[in-house]
């Protein structure tokens, strides 16, 4: 290797940490610096009993979760909301961009329909469904007037998992969407002359080359499943009983109804764990097998 | 690659929001401390307040601020609308982590022990130092007893009512003369509440509607204290009765209603009784005076509102919210705030602020003015609060009253909804919260 080439080569690399280094920056300052502190929190107590002082208290915080049963309610409940959303959004998500892009007539109307739940901003969606759920006079209400669906433990949570989806579907449809208009027509074009059925089709390329979208729509998803707090605010505060409540949700009520910010430290370290390990993975397995164009 | 590349953008900053957005609205708050002011006499106070009912309150506070700007030239109140009361508290405890947060604050009467342990607030006698003694003993006297119960501890005054409520029965007259009720007086005692509220249920209208969310433990206070005037804690808040047999009682004729089919089953929102009562859907509700205001605006039929309907006595617990001065701020500010909280809580402005939002004035005195008397006279059920007082006790406050609040609520819903029975249900209410207050207990 001749010095010219080397030099190329720190150019090239200089240039490339400059031009992430904004995006860095505010990595740094929004998220790397919060959680660092955040993990620091975790291991002091602070709360009520303890005045505004901090005390060291190791893992305290972390072996009391373990005993906290609604911690362990919450995190179940996630569980939960992230393995059914997750699946019927992107199957929900990859149908209705494939609808939208062989429409033949009217294609910007049927994408508008899809997309719109996206656009309404989330307090009005959580009202409306709020409105949907009421019993007695509501949508719902209308069809049986002795349902309660959001004030019974065992309907709360699909009741909010029905709202979710109907919420994120049209969002991941739209990246599906572009991933669609990427595949290039000759490909489909060859397959049809030798013969193959819409269905094959489907299966054999699309869904292959739409790799990448459903890895990066798994990984929105994911993170989407474990942000919600907005909705349980509005609509159910969790209950009745923690039967609506998720980690996010009880990470704020720790930290600002109990103030207890030492516990909520340690909550948000592990749902700040949890993710990372999850999209790590699903990002470094998949990432092989995925075909990049 | 350039698919590549975007994806793991757009995934970094979409990692990046995720465990944010719980925590960055409650930075936005706080606003310049002493920003430079023309003189150095020149004070600047930063006024932090929610508002929880309907109506365009936070314009009327802006101009009561820039009145009393006006009148005072060396004070300069800066009102910052913080949300709801649970935003106010969120901001409240950022502002003292930073030490920009708030000189003077209206939050929840119930936060008094929280703010206590903090060690965050300072006490009437304090603040007053400058006024004479009998003066601030008259101030404090006019207040009414129901509603000091909340701000006092330690042998002291910690706070000033300021937006107070208590409970009351709303009913509609038009259900009443269908059913063959009077329509002149509401159910004056639990039996007749479950007479009236079965002949008043019909397909589509429930007959009455006692919130079981956000403020479950609220509505089960006024079950107790109608049993001789039982509270569910002690003054000192390091002791709660959740097990009490006037708790069991009160819970199980709250869940009889559902039972016997005049009360919807499951939990019912707080949010979404009022819109039920004003739309027909249930023809009585327990709810806060605060949303009366609301509830006349909205009603196109004939309504009522009436004292609760007693066991042995009558009984409502109070709530709402006071006037809190921080201690993290210099002497000169938490003198400007008290004169700032003074003017505030005159008895003409206390008045007018009752008749636009519904809450009752807390001090005596606003109900002898005449534009509380001209109010009452073409709106009688405006004091119906005020005649009630005379049976109200504190609301639910303790050490840890987040938690302790929460163990209970979760606890009614779970005997409401039948997922433990009353009994089962309070006792681990009980067990819970005493687990709590322990290291309160000295």
């Amino acid at each position: 290797m001749d010095r010219r080439t080397a030099k190329k080569k720190t150019v090239t690399a200089i240039t490339a940490w400059a031009l992430i280094l904004p995006s860095f920056l505010f990595l740094c300052v929004f998220t790397l610096y919060p959680v660092f502190r955040t993990l620091v929190g975790s291991l002091f107590s602070e709360n009520l009993t303890t005045g505004a002082q901090s005390i060291f208290v190791g893992l305290k915080n972390y072996a009391g979760l373990f005993q906290d049963g609604v911690f362990r309610q919450a995190f179940w409940n996630n569980l939960i909301v992230a393995a059914v959303t997750i699946p019927i959004d992107i199957a929900l998500a990859a149908a209705m961009a494939v609808f939208a892009n062989t429409a033949k007539h009217g294609k910007w109307v049927v994408r508008l329909a899809f997309f719109y739940p996206v656009i309404l901003p989330m307090i009005a969606a959580a009202n409306i469904w709020l409105f949907i759920y009421t019993p007695q006079y509501g949508l719902i209400g209308m069809l049986n007037d002795q349902w309660n669906l959001l004030g019974t433990p065992s309907t709360v949570l699909p009741a909010v998992i029905v709202m979710l989806i109907w919420k994120q579907a049209g969002y991941l449809m739209v990246f599906y969407l572009s991933g669609l208009q990427n595949i290039p027509a000759e490909v489909y074009e060859a397959a049809r002359i030798d013969g193959a059925g819409p269905f094959c089709i489907f299966r054999r390329i699309t869904w292959p080359l739409l790799k990448p979208i459903t890895l990066f729509a798994l990984i929105i998803a994911l993170t989407d499943a474990y942000k919600i707090v907005d909705y349980l605010y509005l609509m159910t505060d969790g209950g009745p009983n923690n039967s609506s409540n998720m980690l996010l949700y009880y990470v704020y009520q720790t930290g600002f109804d109990f103030w207890d910010t030492g516990k909520a430290s340690a909550i948000t370290a592990v749902l700040v764990v949890l993710l990372l390990l999850v999209s790590a993975v699903s990002f470094f397995r998949q990432d092989k097998k995925i075909f990049y164009s | 690659m350039k698919l590549k590349k975007i994806l793991a953008v757009f995934l970094a900053l979409s990692m990046a929001a995720a465990p944010l957005t719980a925590c960055s609205s409650a930075q936005s708050a706080g606003g310049s401390q002493a920003a430079g002011g023309a003189s150095a006499s020149n004070v600047n106070l930063n006024f932090y307040y929610p508002v929880s009912v309907g109506g365009p309150l936070t314009k009327i506070i802006d101009q009561l601020c820039a009145d009393f700007n006006k009148e005072h030239p060396a004070i300069k109140v800066n009102p910052v609308y913080t949300g709801s009361y649970a935003d106010t508290r969120t901001k409240v405890q950022t502002g003292l982590k930073s030490g920009t947060g708030p000189d003077v604050a209206i939050m929840f009467s119930t936060d008094l022990f929280s703010l206590l342990d903090l060690n965050a607030i300072v006490d009437i006698d304090t603040v007053a130092k400058n006024d004479r003694k009998e003066d601030t003993k008259k101030l404090i006297d006019d207040f009414y007893p129901g509603f000091l119960l909340n701000t006092q501890a330690k042998g002291k005054t910690w706070a000033v009512p300021f937006q107070r409520s208590t409970i009351v029965l709303y009913y509609n007259k038009d259900a009443f003369k269908e059913a063959g009720l009077n329509p002149d007086k509401g159910p004056s005692s639990w039996d007749e509440m479950m007479d009236y509220a079965k002949k008043l249920t019909k397909p589509g209208r429930a007959g009455i509607e006692i919130p079981s969310t956000d403020y479950a433990y609220w509505m089960l206070q006024t079950f107790t204290l109608q049993q001789n005037g039982k509270n569910l804690m002690n003054t000192d808040g390091d002791e709660v009765y959740f097990d009490s047999p006037e708790a069991v009682k009160g819970l199980t004729f709250w869940k009889s209603l559902a039972d016997s089919g005049v009360m919807p089953k499951g939990t019912i929102q707080w949010a979404t009784a009022p819109t039920d009562f004003t739309e027909g859907k249930t023809a009585m509700m327990y709810h806060t005076t605060g949303n009366l205001t609301n509830v006349k605006n909205k009603a196109k039929f004939d309504f009522g509102v009436s004292m609760l309907p007693k066991k042995d006595t009558f009984g409502s617990p109070t709530g709402g919210g006071n006037f809190y001065i921080f201690r993290d701020k210099p002497e000169a500010n938490q003198q400007a705030a008290w004169e700032f909280v003074k003017w505030m809580t005159t008895p003409e402005r206390i008045a007018q602020w009752s008749i636009d939002t519904g809450y009752v004035a807390p001090r005596k005195s606003a109900y002898e003015t005449d534009v509380m008397k001209k109010y009452a006279k073409d709106f009688p059920y405006a004091t119906v609060a005020r005649d009630q007082l005379e049976y109200a006790a504190a609301e639910l406050s303790t050490h840890e009253n987040g938690k302790v609040t929460k163990a209970v609520e979760d606890n009614i819903q779970n005997a409401l909804t039948g997922s433990k029975t009353v009994e089962q249900a309070l006792g681990d209410a009980q067990t819970e919260a005493e687990g709590y207050l322990k290291p309160y207990r000295k």
